[in-house]
């Protein structure tokens, strides 16, 4: 492994700008972040659809490749194949540039997760609140993707998302406010070191609301309603065809893996676990997975709130519960 | 007779003062909508259907959207009208079972079973004791594959989707239990003027008890998993209610009409075929919600199931078609009405004799249409996630809605 230092002084001797060096640097990295999230999503959808499968007494893909596993490959190519439909009134740069940013914010919340002791992309100082905040641009994508497609179902489903994010990003930045309190520090590789005890144990209330508000952050069951069957078609991406709708799918899952892997950051313990250091990545892996599968378990088995439910569970029930957790939690640290 | 008429005017005197009412209500809104500090927003209509993921078949309606608030429901049917009153006028009387199949084909026994009925009646044919119990179990059975569909719609609409494969399973054995009776699993065309069209194979009965007691223990876990599950109570439960009266008014048959608290029910109200000689309870709740139309359906099939193990019980040896019966079914001149309790509701056939070959005039009274009609009542002024579960909830299937 190259150093830092060595990198420099190679630069250094070969006359190269050190932002040429920053810069191919960054691209390596994210390219190596993109890798990871295609084959995560690739995975996701492929463990969704066995454990969806599992839950209604059928056995899923089977016939692509040995237990369906190149069914996913299969559906990439006929979505990429597929005629990239434009309604005739839609806005053209909101309805192409939708897909686009929602994938965006989604994928660049994963910069910040340590996976193991230092192995991360980019440890900042900040780096909690960057990734609380960052995913949360998401949600322009889909007013975009509702606005600018000119279709009323669409529309509803956007306003519906604005109105859920809104009240969910509250309750969640309030349930880990104890996770630093504790800590001590909003860097995440901070907060993993600080964790000799799981902040499951300590932080219970935080946990369970960080996880159900995280489940209204990425539309997950019970929370889709910007995009229910029933009544929306399709909400936000009922106009979208092949490629992009193929992003907004993107997007989702890699708002998923995020998500999980913030909770295994900051309630599950990181990448501690027995064994030797270079089992960390795994040890991490195999919990965020876990927290994939809670959500996959609830999703297959729950129906969905009503709007108005929802926003009486956000402020009514999360949001105090929240600032109980803050209170209960600072209360023991001064005694 | 009378009091019935006075308590019809009753019923539409008081929908009148309600109407009143709600006008006066939405009157007193739009003032304050006037108030120059509160929010100005304004009505968006929605085109639902006739290709919408829960339109149910060809429904469509539009919705007058405030928000998230359906204000105004204006529906349109008619999208699978396939002219069967008049076809049956150039089909002799038996060839137009199989049509009647088409009608609601998610309880196509039914419709045969009525239809059958009647022409029965108008021709004074006896029909033997074996083939009214084989019409009953058969009949009770699709009942329960309607429900079952029903049910997991229902949990499908509320967003639970895989509820609907423990249902599907189930309907999936009944189908195969009819596809050894007629070999069909749709469109059975299985009754047949003076009986049913072939016997029971040997072990069926011992198969359909199975089934029954196998479903007898399942039922229970499913009304578990997607009836008590608290989402789908606090979705369920208040939402698209609807009095007795304007039921009555509108014309609700069936469960709609029995979850506000009306037990009325063909099978004891007007008994046909052997259903008197079965012990069962007509299923009734009071609250006249979402949840309650959804929740007579689990009982009912809980009652099917008590009718099905009496009827094979009882059931008797003998001829499945009465010993003469001619080849041309020529009713003498005269009509005859002949209804019956269907998956959906009061299931009603009237036919009109010349003496000829082929029915002078054919009316078919659907309970999908009747109970369609209590919709807006049902649906306006709730949230737009509602108004598609309370659609759902009425169960109504476009076949017979539009014929």
């Amino acid at each position: 492994m190259l150093t830092s230092g060595q990198l420099l002084e190679f630069a250094n001797n070969n006359g190269i700008p050190i932002w040429v060096l920053d810069i191919s640097i960054a691209l390596l990295l994210s390219l190596a972040v993109f890798a990871i999230c295609g084959l995560g999503v690739i995975v996701l959808v492929y463990m969704e659809r066995k454990v969806a499968a599992d839950f209604q007494l059928r056995w899923g893909p089977m016939h692509v490749g040995w237990h369906g596993t190149l069914q996913l490959i299969a559906d990439a190519i006929k979505l990429i194949s597929k005629e990239d439909i434009f309604p005739k009134n839609a806005d053209p740069w909101i309805f192409r540039l939708a897909p686009t940013l929602m994938f965006l914010a989604a994928f660049v919340g994963l910069m910040v997760i340590p996976i193991g002791p230092k192995l991360v992309v980019q440890d900042l100082n900040v780096g909690l609140i960057y990734a609380l905040a960052i995913p949360a641009i998401g949600v322009a994508g889909i007013i975009m993707a509702g606005f600018g497609s000119y279709n009323k179902y669409a529309m509803l489903g956007s306003m519906r998302s604005a109105a859920q994010m809104v009240s969910y990003e509250v309750p969640r930045a309030l349930s880990i406010i104890g996770v630093v309190m504790i800590a001590g520090s909003a860097k995440l590789s901070a907060i993993v070191n600080a964790q000799s005890v799981w902040y499951v144990f300590l932080q219970p209330i935080g946990f369970v609301v960080f996880l159900v508000a995280s489940l209204a952050e990425i539309n997950r069951v019970p929370f889709d309603l910007p995009e229910t069957e029933s009544e929306l078609v399709n909400g936000y991406h009922t106009e979208y065809s092949g490629m992009r709708f193929m992003f907004f799918l993107f997007a989702e899952y890699i708002a998923m893996m995020a998500a999980s892997a913030l909770t295994v950051v900051l309630f599950l313990g990181g990448w501690h676990g027995p064994g030797p250091a270079y089992l960390a990545p795994l040890w991490f892996l195999i919990k965020a997975f876990a927290v994939v599968y809670v959500m996959m378990w609830v999703r297959w088995t729950l129906p969905r709130f009503r709007i108005d439910q929802v926003m009486d569970l956000g402020w009514k029930v999360l949001l105090p519960l929240a600032l109980l957790n803050i209170l209960i939690t600072g209360i023991i640290m001064l005694l | 007779m009378g009091q019935e008429m006075s308590k019809i005017e009753e019923a539409k005197n008081l929908t009148q003062n309600q109407i009143l009412e709600e006008l006066e209500e939405q009157l007193r809104v739009e003032e304050i909508e006037e108030q120059p500090d509160a929010i100005k927003t304004e009505e968006m209509v929605i085109n639902f259907g006739p290709q919408h993921p829960s339109a149910h078949g060809v429904f469509r309606a539009l919705f007058h959207v405030n928000g998230e608030i359906v204000t105004k429901i204006e529906p349109m049917i008619g999208y699978l009208h396939r002219c069967f009153e008049k076809i049956a006028e150039n089909r002799t009387y038996a060839q137009f079972v199989p049509f009647t199949d088409r009608m609601d084909y998610v309880s196509s026994m039914h419709n045969n079973w009525a239809y059958v009925m009647t022409v029965e009646k108008l021709a004074g044919i006896q029909v033997p004791e074996r083939a009214e119990y084989i019409r009953v179990i058969v009949g009770e059975l699709q009942r329960i594959a309607s429900h079952l569909l029903f049910l997991s719609t229902a949990g499908l609409e509320a967003g639970a989707v895989s509820p609907l494969q423990y249902y599907f399973d189930e309907r999936e054995r009944i189908l195969n239990l009819f596809e050894k009776v007629c070999g069909a699993r749709l469109t059975y065309n299985y009754i047949k003027i003076g009986g049913v069209r072939a016997d029971l194979p040997d072990g069926w009965l011992e198969e359909a008890l199975s089934f029954v007691n196998r479903l007898k223990k399942t039922i229970v876990d499913y009304d578990k998993l997607l009836l008590g599950n608290y989402i789908f109570k606090k979705r369920m439960k208040g939402a698209g209610k609807i009095s007795a009266e304007i039921a009555l008014a509108q014309g609700l048959t069936g469960p709609p009409l029995r979850s506000t608290g009306v037990a009325y029910d063909v099978r004891k109200s007007d008994p046909y075929s052997v259903y008197p000689r079965f012990d069962f309870e007509v299923a009734v709740r009071f609250q006249g919600d979402n949840y309650d139309r959804v929740v007579i359906r689990s009982e009912e099939i809980k009652q099917s199931l008590r009718i099905i193990e009496q009827a094979i019980e009882q059931i008797p040896d003998g001829r499945i078609l009465p010993m003469s019966l001619p080849k041309d079914i020529k009713p003498p001149v005269g009509e005859a009405f002949g209804h019956i309790e269907s998956s959906r509701g009061d299931l009603g056939y009237f036919i009109v004799s010349d003496g000829s070959l082929k029915p002078y005039r054919l009316k078919i009274q659907g309970p999908s249409f009747a109970n369609l009609q209590g919709f807006p009542a049902m649906a306006e002024g709730s949230y737009f996630a509602d108004v598609v579960l309370t659609l759902g909830t009425l169960d109504p299937v476009f076949g017979e809605v539009d014929r």
